[in-house]
């Protein structure tokens, strides 16, 4: 294997042997090479806004005694750098000692291709295909005055050297097409985003003509909201669409099941596992295995394979994701969900693809349940405090029931709930699961990583709606 | 160590003379240098620490009115030279866009380099826990904190130099210290975090250790046991810490940008009544020390200062070279954006402003992305205290707040208690009711 190093000051024996002779007396840690180019290409106001292609080239250097973790990154690759980066994690680390725990899982896993989508499309067609997405977007009316286009691909090469000289690595690509239409119509604005991607080539996104696909349902987003009322405020029963709203689930529980919020007993569940946790019938996993899904990888971002990790099953609390520090502190293994977003970021527990499995319930029957409440289609952002178990999210499509009936589209109304008794409060589990389109990035402690989400339809007996309706 | 200007003059050389052999019309570049140490301790004991090297470069490239650019963060000259070469490739086929030109050469900045945004002072990792583990032994003697979330401390030094084939060549060091305490309560099961946060250019004017912990253990213990409210209509008192984010949106309103395309519901607002008449709402980029601070912006135009709003009505965009041509205006050197934004002082004391009213909910923080630039609506999730008669009678949680920005920005109150602790700054505001979801 040719390592990330070949075209650097530094010869990977020499990163090993500054590497071990650093690690040693360590519990654990590792050199990170990351080795990334990136391309975004974006359409705006019907001209070709920007064409950026960033390479970025840097490497941090982790290591962890006890719950006590150095680090050093640097975008300079040489000895020197790195000798520089050892001495400060010494300077860190001198008063503790550990033992080096060399154990890692090996895996031949291969859920995507070792292929560079940013080459394997010309820029030429890549220009071609925005101006074809403006003019169909604008094409589909005449109230569409506004067209934002963007096409961002990635290549992360990743490559992680262990004390002892193992080398584990992992070549990631990455896409996403994205597409925001506004709609002006009596006076009123609104907009409708929508957007694809993965870990393949741009083409096998765009088969069928699906990148019209794509404009179709920004458009109808928007035109949908043209004609929408102001949301109701107060608590109601919501029904949840299948597959990007489980953002809900990202937020409401997601984040409060990673691994260093439980150990360090900030989380609202950090002493829930075994008990009941949700509804009966609620199975909730974080899968990192998925083929060519935006939130999988063959190893997470300190070697450890993905794998499917049940975190809720049938109601009950039963794994929290864990990186190897959570994990090693809290009498367990690591779960491959140790992510950074780049060399310049600290390893932490992160969500890979979090899914809700499908149950029996039709979304028909759920609708006609409901006297008055919401049907919630797509969001926007979300955010929790893990601590309070707060969450909220923004619908970007939403309509109200009436009756058993599905009326008028809402407006901009934001959801809010408290984590751990939301899921107590779900009272059917749709038999529509479906997979999230593939746009997820999530925020935790300033650093984005790619995720993905997916669900079936949801009934929840009782949410907080903010509207301006009372 | 951060590079000197010799070294990213070096860099930005190698750039542009490429660029031009290469047949570039025009060109600009960004080279940057930073470094920064930042300490975590948790519960009194080290967490962590992490340095930081950066180094990075942003070319971008025109033939005429056709653009492209690059970043990199390996400097190598071969590397270099490569990025460059795609970038002139990519240029070449890109479309001409007829707004695309490098700023006016009249609007450079060449003035004097006095605003004082680099202490020198550097901190041993000790010092560093020291400080921090004082904020934390303050916050823990309120009995009431159980845990830390983490706290911490951090310093950065960086330098950049900005250049373009005009003739501009400029840039300068800038220092940051920043030190934050997150604590969480606990009291009858009922468990909250909260936070203070201190960040400054001299290391000399970032709080006290002892008032940071405190503060941040005070925040904490005050949110604990909340009640839901039920949904009602209800006037607001926006704490500092967030009536500053209504600054934030209106200068994302106002962005060129946003008026060029038409998708913000500040469009076509000019010369009107935005805000009551008692606001005023002023960017100044020229005090010294200050964080927002800076002689030029992201495409060397030096900064002046505008009066955004001017008893009420808006007298101003941000704008930049680019978006500027589109609505035929010069750059204000807004480029980079807002520099030190802020609301001037109301007339009302602040225990005027939680008196102006019988019944008054006190919104200290606010979660989601609940705005809509394009038509102004506004929904976000929410907490806070009840105030009643002027008394703060008890926290609040799990609820919305919602309302339209046409309506909030002619329904808000400053009081006098403006303070420069960030680079967006706002004294307490009061708004006049708008719709909380609860219960």
């Amino acid at each position: 294997m040719t390592s990330l190093l070949k075209n650097s000051e530094l010869s990977l024996e020499k990163a090993d042997k500054i590497v071990s002779e650093t690690l040693n007396s360590c519990d654990d840690g590792e050199l990170y090479v990351e080795d990334t180019k990136s391309e975004t290409i974006v359409l705006d106001d019907n001209k070709i806004k920007s064409s950026n292609y960033t390479s970025d080239l840097g490497y941090g250097f982790r290591a962890v005694t006890g719950d006590t973790v150095a680090y050093s990154h640097s975008n300079e690759i040489s000895e020197k750098s790195l000798k520089n980066s050892s001495d400060n994690l010494k300077s860190t680390l001198k008063n503790n000692s550990g033992t080096y725990n060399s154990e890692i899982k090996k895996t031949n896993q291969k859920l995507y291709k070792d292929i560079d989508p940013i080459e394997s499309k010309s820029m030429k067609s890549k220009i071609e295909l925005l101006n074809n997405m403006n003019e169909y977007a604008r094409s589909k009316d005449i109230s569409v005055k506004q067209v934002t286009a963007s096409l961002l691909a990635e290549k992360k090469n990743i490559e992680i050297i262990r004390s002892g000289g193992e080398l584990l690595s992992d070549n990631r690509p990455l896409v996403r097409i994205n597409m925001s239409v506004m709609v002006e119509k009596n006076g009123r604005k609104e907009t409708g985003v929508y957007g694809i991607g993965g870990r393949q080539d741009y083409d096998e996104y765009l088969r069928n003509d699906n990148w019209k696909k794509v404009c179709d349902e920004a458009f109808r987003i928007a035109n949908t909201n043209i004609e929408s009322k102001h949301s109701p405020a107060g608590e109601m029963k919501v029904v949840l669409g299948p597959g990007w709203p489980a953002i809900l689930i990202h937020e409401a529980v997601g984040h409060g099941l990673e691994g260093d919020f439980n150990r360090k007993k900030t989380s609202a569940f950090y002493d829930l596992v075994g008990k009941k946790v949700a509804s009966k019938g609620v199975t909730i996993i974080d899968d990192g295995t998925i083929d060519n899904r935006r939130g999988s990888l063959n190893i997470d971002d300190e070697g450890t394979p993905t794998e499917r990790t049940v975190l809720i099953e049938d109601g009950i609390l039963k794994n929290f994701m864990q990186d190897r520090l959570n994990a090693r502190l809290m009498n367990t293994k690591s779960t491959g969900n140790g992510r950074r977003e780049s060399y310049k970021h600290v390893v932490m527990p992160r969500m890979r693809n979090t899914i809700m499995l499908g149950g029996t319930n039709t979304q028909e029957e759920m609708i006609k349940s409901v006297d008055k409440g919401i049907f919630a289609v797509s969001f926007g952002g979300g955010q929790v405090d893990i601590t309070s178990g707060k969450f909220v999210f923004n619908c970007t499509e939403a309509y109200e029931i009436i009756n058993g009936k599905v009326g008028a589209p809402i407006k901009g109304a934001t959801l809010i709930g408290d984590g751990p008794s939301s899921l107590k409060e779900i009272l059917m589990v749709g038999n529509d699961m479906m997979l999230d389109p593939g746009i997820g990035t999530c925020g935790k402690a300033g650093q984005g990583v790619p995720v993905g989400v997916g669900q079936p339809s949801l009934l929840i007996n009782n949410m907080t709606v903010g509207g301006t309706q009372l | 160590m951060i590079k000197d200007q010799d070294y990213l003059k070096k860099i930005a050389d190698i750039c542009l003379s490429r660029s031009k052999k290469l047949g570039s019309t025009d060109a600009s570049i960004l080279v940057q240098s930073s470094v920064s140490e930042n300490i975590n301790v948790r519960n009194k004991k080290l967490d962590g620490s992490e340095r930081s090297e950066n180094l990075g470069v942003v070319l971008t490239t025109y033939l005429g009115k056709k653009k492209s650019s690059i970043a990199s963060s390996n400097l190598k000259e071969s590397n270099l030279n490569e990025l460059v070469d795609r970038c002139i490739e990519t240029m070449k086929i890109t479309p001409e866009d007829e707004y695309n030109s490098l700023p006016d050469k009249d609007l450079h900045f060449s003035g004097l380099k006095d605003l004082d945004l680099y202490d020198e002072t550097h901190l041993s990792n000790e010092d560093k826990i020291n400080y921090i583990k004082e904020a934390e032994d303050e916050a823990f003697s309120n009995n009431k904190i159980v845990n830390t979330n983490g706290s911490g401390f951090g310093e950065n030094k960086s330098n950049f130099l900005l250049a373009n084939s005009n003739g501009f060549a400029d840039g300068y060091k800038t220092s940051q210290f920043t030190a934050y305490c997150e604590v969480v309560s606990k009291s009858n099961g009922s468990m909250e975090r909260d936070y203070e946060y201190t960040s400054k250019r001299f290391y000399n004017d970032i709080l006290k250790p002892k008032d940071l912990g405190s503060i941040a253990a005070d925040h904490a213990v005050k949110k604990l046991n909340p009640k839901k409210i039920k949904s009602e209509k209800i006037s607001l008192i926006f704490d500092k810490r967030i009536s500053k984010n209504f600054l934030s949106i209106f200068a994302s309103a106002i962005s060129s940008n946003a008026i060029a395309k038409g998708t913000t519901f500040l469009k076509d607002k000019l010369n009107q009544k935005v805000f009551n008449t008692e606001i005023n709402i002023n960017d100044r980029g020229d005090i010294k020390k200050a964080n927002g601070s800076r002689y030029f912006d992201s495409e060397g135009i030096g900064i002046i200062n505008l009066d955004l709003i001017k008893n009420g009505i808006l007298q101003d965009y941000l704008i930049d070279t680019y978006n500027g041509k589109k609505i035929n205006r010069k750059s204000n050197g807004r480029a980079s954006g807002t520099t030190n934004l802020y609301f001037e002082n109301g007339s009302k004391t602040f225990s005027e402003l939680i008196k102006s009213e019988k019944k008054l909910l006190y919104i200290k923080e606010t979660i989601g992305h609940g705005t809509n630039i394009i038509n102004g609506d506004y929904s976000v999730g929410a907490s806070g205290i009840m105030i009643e008669n002027g008394e703060f009678l008890y926290p609040v949680s799990e609820i919305t707040i919602a309302g339209n920005l046409n309506n909030i920005f002619q329904n808000i109150t400053l009081a006098d208690d403006l303070e420069f602790n960030y680079s967006t700054n706002s004294p307490t505001m009061h708004v006049q009711g708008m719709i909380v979801g609860g219960k």
